[in-house]
């Protein structure tokens, strides 16, 4: 039986892509999969009583050894800002290629936590930076220097130490530029680095609290746990500076959204399941639910999502146990078609990616196909004609064509780059000034006007005559072709409109990183956390695979 | 130093600033960060044609021909470089491409370097002095590196190369005996089991 791949004009409506989760195809699984057999080491751990100081990490394999810098330096509370627009922070990071001299480090101590403001080099990866959750931070200190371990409810709620607030990598700030390393085998996945940085991130802050309540009453202070550290990941603070990304990377999202398409299609495809990898699906549906429960927000947008994804995976799990046989012939694609019928995008997008945690000879080699060399299809097909471009237009943009772009409410808002911090921004153009200096990311109502002036254009003629005349549409020229080629590659929905939901963008994004329990703080930011659950360095040669859903 | 991924933003930002369409300013991100891979002068020379832009007029070459004619102003490099570059398949048929006054004609390297790599050919450029050889977008060759290149050229030339080699066949068939003597002779016995052996050629 042959599965069709979902249809793009479905999957990549926003609010579908607003309700996608982590999956085995997400950057920070398949980073732990890939480095769980390099060797860990904490090379250095120069803090004072306080926490400040410098400490690296690193992993290494063979002559390869990539270092985690981390500056962590005293800030007081007013400084204390997770805004992009902040100065300083608790802890400042840089990922290094291999091993830092000691020149390196010092002109690393200079630049890393001016951050925006710094310059790095190509010897360097990725960049970030963090603050202490106070709250937890403070109270893990004091409950480790009096010997105890600290309170488990008020660390399943907040679930970090530490919140990244940006993680900057591909060249930015003088970062390496991807070309130099993308030929490492052991990259080969998007923003592995970054995962790498955070992951090593996370170790740091342990170590740091550890330390901290070690000199603050030496004589009783004990270690936080192991098991606690595990349930511990890295929050983050994410705002708009995301959303354009997957915008102005269509081949790339079309490559992540692809592989999770045809890992859907092979799964539903698989005639008979063995009995092992049916318990392991159960049971991981199973031990997702304290992952819902125990996702906490304060969004009434999320709260409903949670709610009915709670109500819906009760319901699947119910049908599952009582009307469903994984003896029957296409289990997982009879699954999916109930899931269809009866559940929200929510709940479907849920165990779409649940689907996936048997079947490693399946995942494994799409993870090799996310990533993306963009610059081969930069190039427009100028010898094409009006025609073809007009029925590529027709055929994968068949919503947007249908928007009117001449009502107020299709074009409210738009794109801009803000000039106190260079980072994307969103605004209402009827009441806010710079719309004239709007960033080509209103796709869908420049494909339309695109569409609506090739019809004055005889078919036959080509696209370089077109261009002559027709500069302002060049940009969309360009991605039509793209988007020809690569299905998922377009949001099919109006990125200007005032219905639209920019967290939507956020989120999936996030989930392609394997962030758990989105926390929108507006429709314009969110909160998330990573690597909760996951193995502790020492444990990656041999962790439980499932660990998302185990821990 | 500053990245290749901060030369093509920077770059595409100040295009469009400029006054061109988000379009071009992609494509002109995309040059500059070739020339500098290139070790061209790429930001020198756009930076220096921007400034010039508000006191200075250009004219933009939409449709290349032949010959090429600025009547009043020079060309600006940049329409002139897109424009090559859309219609670079329609200039197989010409032996030279003329234009007389470019402006910052160092800007035009990076467009016929992609050209070449769309077309299969080598491209050769020459303004003054200078000459290029633009490789198929693999590498661009200059009888001169680190000049201060003019703001503005009388005559440029372009011509589009055939795909000939860059060596004589005595030369060829020099070094291709001298690679024979890696070969072994094959028994008869060996070519009678080798590929198609024992089979009519006529089935």
């Amino acid at each position: 039986m042959e599965v069709k791949l979902r249809d793009p004009n479905i999957i990549m409506k926003l609010s579908r892509l607003g309700s996608f989760h982590q999956s085995k195809l997400s950057f920070l699984r398949s980073f732990l999969d890939e480095f769980k057999d390099w060797e860990y080491k904490k090379d250095l751990f120069d803090l004072d009583v306080n926490g400040h100081g410098t400490a690296i990490y690193s992993f290494k394999k063979k002559d390869r050894v990539y270092s985690l810098i981390c500056f962590a330096n005293k800030i007081s509370d007013e400084e204390r800002s997770d805004r992009v627009i902040a100065t300083k922070w608790d802890a400042a990071f840089t990922l290094h290629d291999g091993v830092p001299a000691k020149q390196d480090i010092e002109r690393l101590r200079n630049e890393v936590p001016k951050q925006e403001v710094g310059r790095l080099s190509y010897k360097e990866l990725t960049l970030s930076r963090a603050n202490k959750s106070l709250r937890v931070f403070n109270h893990v200190v004091e409950s480790l220097s009096k010997g105890n371990q600290p309170d488990l409810e008020l660390l399943k709620k907040v679930g970090y130490l530490y919140r990244t607030t940006a993680v900057y990598g591909s060249g930015k700030f003088g970062l390496a530029d991807r070309f130099r390393i993308k030929n490492r085998e052991e990259i080969n996945g998007p923003f592995r680095l970054e995962m790498m940085l955070v992951y090593l991130v996370r170790q740091f802050t342990f170590d740091q609290v550890n330390h901290v309540a070690k000199f603050k009453n030496p004589m009783t202070a004990v270690n936080l746990d192991l098991e606690i550290c595990k349930k511990l990941g890295i929050g983050n603070s994410t705002g708009l500076g995301m959303a354009p990304f997957i915008v102005n990377h269509p081949t790339l999202l079309n490559n992540w959204i692809m592989s999770r398409e045809i890992a859907l299609k092979k799964i539903r495809e698989i005639k008979k399941v063995n009995t092992r990898d049916v318990e392991l699906f159960k049971q991981s549906v199973k031990n997702s639910i304290k992952n819902i429960t125990s996702w906490n927000t304060e969004s009434e947008y999320q709260q409903k999502k949670i709610t009915s994804l709670l109500e819906n995976v009760q319901k699947f799990l119910r049908f599952m146990d009582k009307k469903f046989s994984f003896e029957a012939n296409y289990p997982f694609n009879q699954i999916y078609l109930w899931l269809e019928k009866e559940t929200c995008d929510e709940c479907i997008e849920y165990i779409v990616s649940i689907m996936m945690e048997p079947f490693d000879d399946i995942v494994k080699p799409l993870i090799g196909e996310m990533s993306s060399e963009e610059d081969q299809y930069f190039n427009i097909p100028t010898n094409r004609t009006i025609e073809d471009l007009r029925n590529i237009i027709e055929k994968r943009y068949p919503d947007i064509l249908k928007i009117n772009f001449n009502k107020k409410e299709n074009y409210k808002n738009f794109w801009f780059i803000s000039k106190n911090k260079e980072e994307p921004r969103y605004a209402d153009r009827f009441k806010e000034d710079g719309s004239e200096l709007e960033q080509p990311l209103a796709i869908a109502r420049d494909i339309k006007k695109l569409h609506n002036k090739l019809k004055i254009f005889r078919d036959s003629i080509t696209i370089d005559k077109f261009l002559i005349e027709n500069s302002d549409l060049r940009h969309v020229v360009r991605r039509a072709f793209i988007i020809e080629k690569f299905p998922y590659a377009e949001i099919q929905d109006n990125t200007i409109g005032e219905k639209v939901v920019p967290i939507d963008m956020l989120r999936l994004k996030l989930s392609f990183f394997g962030a758990l329990k989105f926390d929108p703080r507006s429709d314009k930011w969110l909160r998330i956390c990573m690597f909760q659950g996951a193995p502790l360095p020492q444990e990656l040669k041999n962790f439980d695979q499932q660990w998302v859903y185990n821990s | 130093m500053k990245s290749l991924s901060e030369i093509e933003t920077t770059s595409k930002r100040a295009t469009r600033a400029a006054g061109f369409s988000w379009g071009v300013a992609e494509e002109v991100g995309k040059s500059i960060r070739l020339m500098e891979l290139f070790g061209l002068a790429g930001i020198k020379n756009l930076n220096e044609y921007y400034k010039s832009r508000s006191s200075k007029k250009f004219e933009n070459l939409n449709l290349i021909n032949e010959n090429n004619n600025a009547d009043r102003f020079p060309f600006c490099p940049i329409m002139l470089g897109v424009s090559f570059l859309d219609q670079i398949r329609n200039f197989e048929k010409f032996n030279k491409i003329t234009f007389n006054k470019i402006s910052y004609p160092l800007l035009i390297l990076p467009f016929l370097s992609r050209s070449s790599e769309i077309i299969g050919k080598k491209i050769y450029l020459k303004f003054d002095q200078y000459e290029f050889l633009l490789n198929l977008n693999v590498n661009i060759s200059s009888n001169l590196f680190n000049q201060e290149y003019p703001i503005i050229t009388n005559i440029t030339e372009i011509s589009i190369l055939e795909n000939e080699d860059n060596f004589s066949d005595q030369d060829w068939k020099s070094l291709y005996k001298l690679s024979e003597e890696t070969f072994v002779e094959e028994t008869d016995s060996l070519k009678q089991g080798a590929a198609g052996a024992g089979l009519t050629d006529n089935d």
